[in-house]
């Protein structure tokens, strides 16, 4: 009994070592990283980006409903009006000040669907680590997506 | 014309068996940790040069420059002199094993092999048990439950597996009816032996896991129960030479399977050495395949599975080849 044991333990040992032989020769699932990228899904949660319109107006008005609804209140929005000389967006007001800080951003994506403009998008940069926190509150000079080369720019 | 033969050559032969030795401790630890990825579906260190080949010095310099802590409840002579004593041991055993075919240099006759002893067989099992001292008194001098519980399995283990590789080797030599290892070598010319003793060479490859300490009878550093057992106090450079130990033990016994069984240096085409090369790199492939493969066992199983299978099993097997060559002679 005991030798019928030991024999069938072998086999099995046996059987077990061919299949760990089997993954010895198929290729490695692992991502090399910084090398080698993998596509992300269409609505992975990113950092975000503020839109622009065609002409290169700015498509966030100001108006602060992405700060009120963020559970994590990453987002700081101050408002000013839009003068005839120094216009930024097609309204009357614009966001002066656009504050998100990543420090505290938990990336639910609450505050694109509040946005009444489609402003506000988050996109596919996930790599945000910095050195100090500081640079984790990132301004409208990281968001603001660079305007397209036809597009006016108005000056500051 | 004498001291050449009687100092130089064995001299060369000991500097180049320690370093070749320390060299394959080396790419063991990286070939170990690349096969296992392998196993696990990962590419393992690949970024330390082209394939990591610089992985292993990397981490050698990492282990010298670490800052040497004693701490402050161990014995402090024992523990310090306990990694020392697992390696001498490791390196020592190497000594019987003969790596080819024996040629002559300018009228110098060179056997690849240390010492010839004419109880070479018993040589490897000695030394080996000596090494049990290095692993059971640093347990002991770290003053630390979980190295203390390691040091004790570790004592068990290996005087346990000590007996049915014994037995196993008995049966061997009552084949060859030599306790010479050249002599069991030229024995293997024709026919490996573990053609002659399948048995032998099972019990005598688990008792070889068993005394290693390695997967699946790592008992003495089970990481979810021990921490990292005997060698749990033990940091930089000695816990390296622990390390070092155990990995040229490993070598060792894969060795000593290849010499015994596998028909040692002899093969056909091919030069000794590199036959002898490609065996051992099987055989370590082979340890390393089962640590990637088999889970750790339980401890008192592998007490039971030593004294109430192999024991027996080995001893049944010393008597059915004695039988077989009584009858054939």
């Amino acid at each position: 009994m005991v030798i019928v044991n030991a024999i069938k333990g072998l086999y099995e040992i046996i059987r077990a070592m061919l299949v760990t032989l089997k993954y010895f020769f198929t290729k490695p699932l692992t991502v090399q990283y910084p090398k080698q990228k993998i596509n992300l899904y269409p609505r992975f949660r990113g950092r975000h980006e503020l839109q622009r319109r065609e002409d290169g107006l700015e498509l966030c008005v100001g108006c602060g409903l992405c700060a009120a609804i963020c559970p994590a209140r990453a987002i700081y929005v101050e408002a000013a009006e839009n003068t005839e000389e120094k216009r930024y967006s097609a309204t009357e007001r614009y966001a002066v000040l656009y504050e998100i800080n990543y420090t505290r951003c938990i990336f639910c994506g609450f505050c694109e669907e509040a946005c009444p403009t489609g402003a506000l998008k988050l996109g596919n940069e996930f790599a945000l680590t910095r050195k100090t926190r500081p640079e984790l509150v990132m301004g409208k000079e990281t968001l603001l997506v660079p305007a397209t080369p036809h597009a006016i720019i108005l000056e500051d | 014309m004498n001291w050449i033969d009687t100092l130089l050559i064995p001299v060369i032969k000991a500097i180049v068996i320690v370093l070749g030795l320390l060299v394959g401790f080396a790419y063991m630890t990286l070939a170990e940790r690349k096969l296992c990825a392998r196993f696990q579906l990962r590419y393992g260190p690949n970024q330390a040069g082209p394939f990591g080949v610089f992985q292993p010095i990397a981490d050698a310099l990492k282990a010298i420059f670490k800052e040497e802590v004693i701490p402050g409840h161990v014995d402090k002579w024992i523990y310090v002199l306990c990694p020392i004593l697992a390696m001498v041991p490791a390196l020592v055993a190497f000594g019987v094993v003969p790596i080819g075919r024996p040629f002559t240099i300018a009228g110098h006759p060179i056997t690849l092999q240390m010492a010839d002893l004419n109880v070479g067989l018993l040589y490897p099992m000695a030394v080996a048990g000596l090494g049990a001292y290095g692993i059971v008194l640093g347990g002991w001098s770290s003053n630390n439950n979980y190295s203390l519980l390691g040091a004790l399995r570790a004592t068990a283990q290996i005087i346990s597996y000590e007996l049915p590789m014994g037995l196993a080797l008995i049966s061997l030599v009552v084949v060859t009816g030599t306790l010479k290892m050249s002599g069991i070598v030229e024995y293997q010319a024709a026919l490996p032996l573990i053609v002659l003793q399948p048995v032998g060479f099972l019990i005598y490859f688990i008792c070889g896991l068993a005394e290693t300490n390695r997967s699946p009878f790592d008992f003495p550093e089970t990481e979810n129960e021990l921490i990292s057992g005997y060698n749990t106090e033990y940091g930089g450079i000695k816990f390296a030479l622990f390390f070092m130990a155990e990995y040229i033990n490993m070598i060792v016994v894969s060795t000593l399977v290849v010499t015994l069984f596998l028909g040692g240096w002899q093969g056909p085409i091919l030069p000794g050495w590199m036959w002898f090369f490609i065996k051992t790199v099987f055989m370590l492939f082979v340890f390393v395949w089962i640590r990637a493969s088999l889970p750790r066992a339980r401890y008192d199983k592998l007490m039971k599975f030593c004294w109430k299978f192999m024991t027996p099993l080995a001893l049944v097997n010393v008597l059915v080849t004695a039988a077989v060559v009584l009858i054939l002679r």
